[in-house]
């Protein structure tokens, strides 16, 4: 089988588990649940430096610079942000005995 | 590193976000399960430096590499905790919009390193990558823009939107299939400046309520723009967060839009509920000067003071006054005079999934005392009162009595079951949906403080002192 038969079979199977293990979670953590989720989205970081690699390996310096640059800051920004707007959400979360 | 080794380690990643997920379904190792998900994402970031051989791309590629990323988590550090508990809604769909943007610049470069080859299955995802970044990207900066009132967060209709809609809808699939068969600069440029177009189109007449809809739904997009930029550089990790992301803002997306009694379908095409029906009135209209308006302080005190349980229903307008702080204090202060206080939440309130839980959490309220819809329903029968806080839709009984309006079936708190509902809102109109809500024209049961929340809050907490 080519590769691409693999990765659209792993793409099928992990968009399932995703499925079947967020549906369990309860509404009240919906929040931080979809910001967890958005940060972990910006894991398209991995696209970003992949490109810029391909880009700088093929000499286009300034394509590199602009746009593989950009995509860094911009993946970067949404999993740093992200992360850190999930853990400042769940540290409001408080039960009745801790206070 | 062999290939066996990187598929192996990828999976460990894979598992690793995958059980990080499943800690977030409880508050006590939420906090956890978002640590481990950062750990993998570094874990990702590392292996595919290495593997690659990224490292030793030269100069240029440090630079930009480790340059890029420094920068980028210092905007995000600085953005995460400059922003306020309010402004959630719109810093989620900001960042979720950058990265939309960064698959997008990903797709596209993609698309011009290929096009000596050709390779079909590679271009398509690349083409496809550049297309689902651009909406989620455009997307949630109006969706970010609409909640942060920048521009108007109502729904806004062109003459002949759905003409227009579909008519961008073809053009951009034209676009997409010009641009696999002939990848160069024209034809990505038309990719994006149509995708753009089309996003605009899309998401411009989504208003209000519909919000947390959509907000999920470009989550999840920008979780499959990263899984098909995944697929065309043929890169395991980010297939599999970004198929995870996507799954997980699907379920999201179908659980909001059930809790709206709305096909997921009408919130995109933006058939909004009040243009499908005229508004129906409520049968029961009291005669003059015979209003819930007309409420006395010895009332609502004796009320209060006699209550023994009580349940507080937040709405999207107790956001918008911000009163959660005063919401909290009234229910401490009614605690501490021996009633029981509980909040309902119903899983549409505010403007996204679990908007009125990070508010109230933010202001003090413990989690546990925070309802679900279908667990706090039966409460209302036995509650002496119930507290509607800028709340309208979600309380309306004609979702279950009104047939054939487009709320009808519609699950909703039943508010009207407690012996006595204070109805702290605006005003008097119906809410998103237009239906009337007949609540407003009873007079048995019903205190109506109209204005804002945090003066008719104020009152009662006076009353109660």
């Amino acid at each position: 089988m080519p590769q691409w038969v693999y990765l659209l079979l792993l793409f099928i199977a992990f968009s399932v588990i995703g499925y079947l293990i967020i549906k369990q979670v309860p509404s009240l953590l919906h929040t931080p649940l979809m910001s967890g989720m958005n940060a972990l989205s910006g894991i398209t970081l991995l696209g970003a430096l992949l490109i810029t690699d391909l880009l700088v390996r093929n000499n286009q310096i300034l394509l590199s610079y602009l746009f593989g640059g950009l995509a860094v800051i911009l993946a970067m920004i949404n999993i740093v942000g992200g992360f850190c707007v999930t853990e400042r959400m769940l540290k409001k979360f408080k039960k009745g005995d801790n206070k | 590193m062999s290939e066996i080794t990187y598929y192996l380690l990828g999976g460990i990643i894979a598992v690793l976000v995958l059980v990080g997920i499943s800690l977030m379904r409880k508050v006590t190792t939420a906090r956890l399960g978002n640590l481990l998900n950062a750990v993998a994402t570094v874990f990702a970031v590392v292996l595919v430096l290495v593997y690659h051989g990224i490292i030793k791309s030269g100069l240029h590629g440090l630079i930009i590499i480790f340059g890029g990323m420094a920068i980028g988590a210092a905007i995000g550090l600085v953005l995460a905790y400059r922003v306020k508990m309010i402004q959630m809604p719109e810093m989620v769909a900001l960042l979720n919009g950058l990265g939309g943007a960064a698959s997008a610049l990903i797709g596209a470069i993609t698309v011009f390193n290929l096009s000596t080859a050709y390779p079909v299955f590679e271009l398509t995802t690349a083409v496809l990558a550049l297309m689902v970044g651009v909406v989620t990207f455009v997307g949630s900066m109006i969706a970010a823009g609409k909640l942060a009132k920048i521009i108007s967060g109502k729904s806004i209709i062109w003459k002949n939107h759905s003409l227009i809609t579909t008519c961008s809808l073809v053009l951009l699939i034209i676009a997409i299939i010009l641009n696999i068969v002939l990848p160069s600069i024209i034809t990505t440029m038309l990719v994006t400046v149509i995708g753009i177009f089309f996003s605009i189109v899309f998401v411009i007449r989504v208003g209000g309520a519909d919000m947390p809809v959509t907000i999920s739904l470009l989550n999840s997009l920008s979780g499959v723009a990263g899984a098909l930029a995944g697929l065309a550089l043929g890169d395991i990790p980010l297939i599999a967060l970004g198929s995870i992301v996507g799954s997980s803002g699907l379920v999201l997306t179908q659980i909001m839009s059930k809790a709206m009694n709305r096909p997921l379908k009408d919130i995109l095409i933006g058939i909004s509920p009040s243009q499908e029906t005229p508004t129906v009135k409520a049968e029961d209209v009291p005669k003059e000067g015979d209003s819930p308006e007309d409420v006395t302080d010895e009332f609502l005190e004796n009320l209060l003071k006699n209550a023994k349980r009580v349940i507080i229903v937040p709405g999207y307008g107790m956001a918008l006054a911000q009163a959660q702080h005063l919401v909290e204090r009234l229910a401490r202060m009614l605690e501490d005079r021996g009633s029981e206080v509980i909040f309902a939440i119903h899983p549409v309130a505010g403007r996204m999934p679990g908007h009125m839980n990070i508010l109230l959490a933010e202001a003090g309220v413990d989690y546990d005392k925070l309802y679900e819809m279908d667990d706090v329903n039966p409460m209302f029968e036995t509650c002496d009162c119930a507290i509607i806080v800028g709340a309208n839709d979600v309380v309306n009984p004609a979702a279950r009595e009104a047939v054939g309006t487009p709320i009808y079936g519609m699950p909703i708190l039943n508010v009207d079951y407690a012996k006595h509902v204070i109805i702290c809102n605006y005003d008097k109109k119906p809410g998103y949906s237009g239906i009337d809500n007949p609540m407003y024209h009873k007079t048995n049961g019903i205190s109506m403080l109209l204005g804002d929340a945090k003066d008719s809050l104020s009152r009662l907490i006076n009353l109660i002192k």
